[in-house]
């Protein structure tokens, strides 16, 4: 009797957020899903993504930008983050702060960071035509979005692996190192695998961000041809709500499986945002 | 100890990652202070920019701290009887709910937003309404303030807290308002502070949310940063970094700050 009442009373205390999370988040969700089907192509705009050309060249470079942007940042973030955790000299914790403290710049400020270094007023510019006469500017195009990217996504990145790198046991290291190993092997067969769970969580929180975000893109140039901005257009410019809504739901599912699996390796805050 | 070569490659290499991130940062707070950009610092320091700012998009900054402190007073209200619950039942049923509330953060802003509007955007008034963009804050920050918080309530001895408690005569509001919520005050806070931080920033689903009455910063941000001149950007993100470091400053401390042992709210 007694654990009835218990378990009515945790139910009452779920059902505010219950029934916020099903008639904000699960209701307008299926809606969504059956609106996709409600243009002239009907269910199958949602194969769309792969039948049509153009949709599937923007999913095609939406994930190869993922790609690098994953790569990238876990080599810078898998090296610096290392290193702080190993070494202990003045001035690490200012370091480490400022490598995490851009972790919650929405995608809208990491895009004018961008352009403050490789905009038509960029430092970047500034710099290459001091030293060679030729002006570069790359920050809206691709190469801008991938920067953009990058930055946004080392401070979780870091914070990912020097955790993991903490619970690193120095003693395996030392083993290798007095059985001959060099310094590259031991990275390559002792601290790598180590870290591999890590890594994977991180990187799939890279990549699922980066397939997923649209502040950054919208701030440097509507042309580029990411997912996000695709769906945007057909949302805004062709107002083909029914394109939209498909689309983002394969680019909702696409992201929810990525970090799904994730969580399975690592646990922890997987947080997207951007 | 002498530093091996290496040891001086990972610090430059370290150091030259750090200016990558803080360089744009300081460069756009200068610009929002410089006079003329392009020309340089030598064309002099002024607050012109500031002031166009705080002039024509006063508004958005005010509605981004209500918004944020809203999100934060309904993310509490839903998120830590919910936190409760799932501390208390650890079943695969409660961990097929934790995982579905995260949800929002995992499926992108955009398209969160895009079903929210083919649902309720019908519905003239409420649309219209800051409430509109509340809704899509709350969905998204909610789950950090459940994870915030339960991580803490599965760090404690919760059963046998409020079993002690229940054997001295202590009822559910009792043990809820004097034994759950002063142990769990740490993860309140740290949510609180992430929750208020993501709102504040929130653009992916708030740019489709909004309406030209209804514009929170980042959204104005993104205005100022299409058709206004760098100087006035510059000085636009410079409000938001003065808005939002103190926060991340604190949510720096308080995840540095040593593990809670037991607490009763008699201290």
């Amino acid at each position: 009797m007694a654990l009835r009442r218990e378990n009515s009373l945790l139910i009452a205390l779920l059902l505010p957020a219950g029934i916020f999370f099903c008639a904000f988040f699960l209701l307008p969700l299926v809606r969504l899903f059956l609106i996709g089907g409600e243009g002239k192509l009907g269910y199958a705009a949602y194969a769309a993504i792969v039948t049509d050309r153009n949709y599937f060249r923007s999913l095609v470079s939406t994930l190869v930008l993922a790609a690098g942007t994953t790569v990238i940042t876990l080599i810078i973030s898998g090296i610096a983050g290392v290193f702080l955790q190993r070494h202990s000299f003045r001035g690490n914790a200012v370091l480490v702060s400022m490598l995490t403290f851009p972790l919650a710049f929405p995608g809208v400020v990491i895009g004018f960071m961008v352009i403050m270094l490789a905009g038509r007023q960029g430092l970047i510019g500034d710099i290459t035509l001091a030293l060679t006469g030729e002006k570069l500017v790359f920050a809206y195009s691709m190469a801008g979005l991938l920067m953009g990217y990058v930055y946004f996504s080392i401070p979780r990145t870091i914070l990912t692996v020097m955790a993991a790198a903490e619970k690193l046991d120095p003693k395996l290291e030392e083993a290798a190192r007095s059985l001959g190993a060099s310094p590259w092997r031991v990275v390559l067969d002792v601290i790598i695998p180590g870290l591999k769970p890590a890594f994977l969580a991180a990187g799939a929180i890279c990549f699922a961000t980066a397939v997923g975000a649209f502040g950054t893109a919208f701030t440097l140039a509507t042309r580029i041809n990411v997912l996000p901005m695709v769906i945007y257009t057909e949302f805004t410019l062709q107002a083909n709500m029914a394109m939209a809504a498909a689309l983002s739901f394969v680019l909702g599912a696409v992201t929810w499986i990525v970090l799904a699996i994730a969580r399975q390796f690592a646990g922890g805050t997987v947080a997207a945002a951007g | 100890m002498q530093r091996k070569p290496l040891f001086w490659l990972q610090l430059a290499f370290t150091l030259s990652v750090c200016v990558f991130l803080v360089v744009p940062v300081v460069l756009s707070a200068l610009a929002g202070l410089t006079v003329n950009y392009q020309t340089g610092l030598s064309s002099g320091l002024t607050f012109r920019w500031v002031i166009e700012v705080w002039s024509g998009y006063r508004d958005t900054i005010f509605r981004s701290i209500g918004i944020s402190l809203a999100c934060l007073a309904v993310t509490l209200v839903l998120g830590i009887p919910a936190a409760y619950a799932l501390a208390k039942k650890q079943n695969g049923f409660t961990r097929a709910l934790e995982e579905l509330l995260v949800m929002p953060v995992a499926v992108p802003g955009l398209a969160t937003a895009l079903a929210l509007i083919v649902m309720y955007g019908g519905a003239g008034g409420f649309r219209t309404s800051w409430l509109f963009i509340l809704v899509g804050h709350v969905l998204f920050t909610l789950p950090f303030m459940v994870r915030s918080v339960l991580a803490v309530l599965l760090a404690i001895d919760l059963k046998t807290l409020e079993e002690g408690a229940a054997s001295l005569g202590a009822g559910f509001i009792q043990r809820f308002t004097h034994i759950v919520l002063p142990n769990c005050r740490a993860g309140i806070v740290a949510g609180s502070l992430m929750v208020v931080t993501l709102s504040m920033g929130e653009f992916n689903m708030t740019w489709l949310l909004h309406t030209p009455f209804t514009k929170t910063l980042p959204v104005g941000l993104a205005d100022a940063y299409a058709s206004l001149r760098l100087e006035i950007g510059s000085a636009y993100t410079l409000v938001f970094f003065v808005m939002i470091v103190p926060l991340l400053i604190a949510m720096q401390a308080v995840a540095q700050k040593p593990k809670q042992t037991f607490k009763t709210d008699e201290e």
